[in-house]
């Protein structure tokens, strides 16, 4: 079962809101809606996080993010729909078992850290225990812990004005984590930073993340962060939640023409990975062909070279077939010999970004390989300049087309295999 | 055209607006007479109190422990001012009355800041409550201490007692409103964080708004025990005494001399309870914090 889960979740600000949202159910359009006086914020959303997972939730600002994000720990109300945080709907909860849940379950970073000026970092790390009731001794130990964890030993006693915005959020990550809770949530948590400090503090979340497995909901309006931290990202436009899927999915499959123009401008190469771009290798010759029948393979491919493959389809390295020429006019030796490691695979989660500097190196295509050294594919360099141009043409597509294709720039191209 | 204006003035009835006033205070008078007693023998038992604390050390030793605490809580420069100050005020034998003075300012300002924060933070945390309180505030701020002056002598009669508690009316207003300034302008995520990690709403008040708002119910604290100086002289004229019956004789006799070293007096006083106030602000928790980056 999911951690953490909305199901339909409306919130609607103003009087006439129970109205609204009765009308929003039946369909009503939103110049209905808006004369009665309310303001949609969140208008039906429904997901699940899982535990260990970092969910994205995506929008611009007044998408409704901020106000969905603190239904998920009740400090509003939803007005229709339920939250449930293990199985519990904290609507239904009375005062109390609420701040028990937020004080046991879920606990929250805030955008401009909410950090208490008037407690030592220590202090303010420890929050969450002190709140809970924890001994001092207990809860400053946890603290520290936890402070270590996020970098800032040796600051404890400084008080949170001494401290620069990148220092402040660590704290505030620091208090939400020595709160012990398993759920997370991040409200635009990293936004308020430069660009550089960003960088910094995302990947020390993805670093924790691996080592503490949080569930994670992580608020952005930068598309970047989300696709960078994201296991999946939830996009929403005016109040609603338009799609949920993967950077990848995001990306290669927008939902709609809303999330297509806005994915248009994310740099693509560092999103999409080496498997989604890479193509079934054209030539490969198991390891125990003799020479001649792999130059022989290699001529009626009209190809330079070639990957060697073992039975299992382990990647032994290329040879190509000027080698296997030269080794054949100077008499029999077997394949195994005259194969090179010049072109080191690359595993399939490699950013594209990290490929153009390999594929500038060398003639063949880059193979990419499993854990084990099973050949998964290859990407020749015409597919990495190709996948450059089709995103040029799809981000053309993208801001003239009035219904943008809902088929995907997949970049993978059927290629014929000798070997099968 | 007379004929008609005046045709106009009687069709409108005359509303016994001070009669209904007058007629609330007599039937107060009538029944409430013993919580009046009491408040009576309460205050000017405190005041007599300090007055005689403030009387015990000879006065030149008080000038010396007052500048002592000048020293501590704010510097050399005020430490100067208190003594060259006070010896001022003993020399020119105003001292008991500087002292009378003193302790009723200090009763006045003290019940004043027990009413003001407490009605304060309820305003703050309570919309209904706050719009209640802002009319009856401004009312406290703008009518004439004198109308309200005349009810407080039917009650308390004559003496220290309607000058506490004119006084106390009177100062009142700044107390609460900075309070409730104070906390409604503490940060909208301060408060988000303490509900987040399931803080009680007590605890939220008292680790995080008090706090935090600290600085603004100072600044009000002060801006009261300002005010409530500058109703010593109209507590002199119900009798309470002190440096308001110096200054008001003064008036009463054309004693140009005489008003003006009372008048002195009083702003020695004001000068060194606004600075050593001021401090205290200075001093707090959230003050501190921010001060230091």
């Amino acid at each position: 079962m999911s951690l953490l889960r909305a199901e339909s979740v409306t919130k609607v600000f103003g009087r006439k809101a129970a109205e609204a949202d009765r009308k929003l159910k039946a369909g009503a359009d939103a110049a209905e809606i808006r004369r009665l006086g309310v303001t949609p914020a969140v208008v039906d959303a429904s997901f699940e996080v899982e535990r260990g997972e970092i969910f994205v939730v995506m929008g611009l600002s007044g998408s409704g993010k901020s106000t969905l994000i603190r239904m998920l720990n009740g400090l509003l109300d939803v007005t229709s729909g339920r939250v449930l945080i293990d199985g519990q709907d904290i609507a239904a909860l009375p005062r109390k078992a609420l701040r028990a849940v937020r004080q046991e379950k879920v606990s929250m970073v805030f955008q401009h850290f909410a950090l208490f000026p008037h407690r030592t970092v220590l202090a303010n790390a420890a929050y969450g225990l002190e709140v809970r009731g924890v001994s001092k001794e207990e809860r400053e130990s946890k603290a520290r812990e936890f402070l270590g964890l996020v970098g800032l030993e040796g600051w404890e006693d400084k008080l949170p004005g001494q401290l620069s915005g990148g220092m402040k959020q660590r704290v505030g990550l620091a208090r939400a984590l020595a709160s012990g809770t398993d759920i997370i949530l991040m409200d635009e948590a990293f936004s308020a930073l430069d660009p550089l400090i960003r960088r910094e503090v995302q990947d020390l979340l993805l670093d924790l993340q691996g080592r503490l497995g949080k569930t994670i909901v992580f608020i952005t309006h930068d598309l970047n962060e989300a696709m960078r931290l994201g296991d999946r990202i939830a996009v929403m436009r005016e109040g609603r939640i338009v799609q949920i899927g993967t950077a990848e999915e995001i990306l290669t499959d927008p939902a709609n023409d809303y999330v297509a123009q806005f994915v248009a401008d994310v740099d693509r190469t560092r999103v999409l990975t080496a498997a989604s771009v890479m193509e079934k290798p054209l030539v490969t010759v198991p390891a125990n062909t003799g020479p001649r029948t792999a130059l022989r393979t290699l001529r009626e491919n009209q190809a330079a070279a070639a990957f060697v493959l073992e039975r299992d389809r382990r990647l032994v390295g290329t040879v190509s077939a000027k080698v296997i020429a030269d080794a054949v006019a100077d008499g029999e030796r077997p394949l195994a010999e005259l194969v090179t490691q010049d072109v080191p695979p690359v595993p399939p989660e490699t950013p594209v970004a990290d490929l153009f500097a390999r594929a500038a190196e060398s003639d063949l295509p880059v193979p990419v390989t499993d854990k084990r050294g099973t050949l998964l594919g290859v990407i020749p360099r015409v597919t990495l300049l190709a996948a450059l141009g089709a995103i040029n043409t799809h981000v053309d597509e993208v801001i003239e087309a009035t219904d943008p294709s809902p088929e995907a720039p997949v970049l993978v191209k059927e290629g014929s295999d000798v070997d099968d | 055209m007379t004929l008609t204006t005046e045709a106009l003035d009687d069709t409108l009835p005359r509303v016994p607006w001070g009669e209904w006033f007058e007629t609330g205070v007599t039937w107060l008078t009538e029944h409430g007479g013993f919580v009046f007693d009491g408040v009576t023998t309460a205050v000017e038992g405190v005041v007599d109190g300090l007055v005689d604390v403030l009387m015990l050390p000879p006065p030149l030793v008080l000038t010396a422990i007052l500048a002592l605490l000048a020293l501590f809580l704010r510097g050399w420069k005020l430490a100067v001012f208190t003594l060259l100050g006070f010896g001022l005020i003993e020399s020119i034998e105003l001292w008991s009355d500087a002292m009378d003075s003193l302790a009723l300012v200090l009763v006045a300002a003290l019940v004043s800041v027990l009413l003001a924060i407490p009605i304060g933070i309820a305003a703050a945390r309570n919309d209904t409550v706050s719009r209640i309180v802002r009319p009856v505030l401004d009312l406290m701020q703008t009518m004439p201490a004198f109308v309200y002056l005349i009810p407080a002598i039917f009650f308390f009669s004559v003496g220290v007692v309607p000058g506490v508690v004119a006084t106390v009316i009177f100062s009142l207003p700044p107390g609460v409103r900075l309070t409730e300034l104070g906390i409604r302008g503490v940060d909208r995520e301060m408060v988000e964080a303490g509900e987040a990690f399931g803080a009680t709403p007590r605890g939220i008040l008292t680790g995080i708004q008090v706090p935090l708002a600290m600085p603004s119910i100072m600044a009000g604290v002060n801006q009261l025990i300002m005010l409530s100086l500058s109703m010593v002289v109209i507590a002199g004229m119900v009798g309470a005494g002190g440096l308001g019956g110096v200054v008001l004789d003064g008036i009463n006799r054309v004693n140009i001399a005489k008003g003006f070293e009372g008048g002195t007096a009083v702003v020695v006083l004001a000068i060194f309870l606004d600075r050593i106030t001021s401090a205290l602000g200075d001093r707090s928790a959230v003050a501190r914090a921010t001060a230091k980056v």
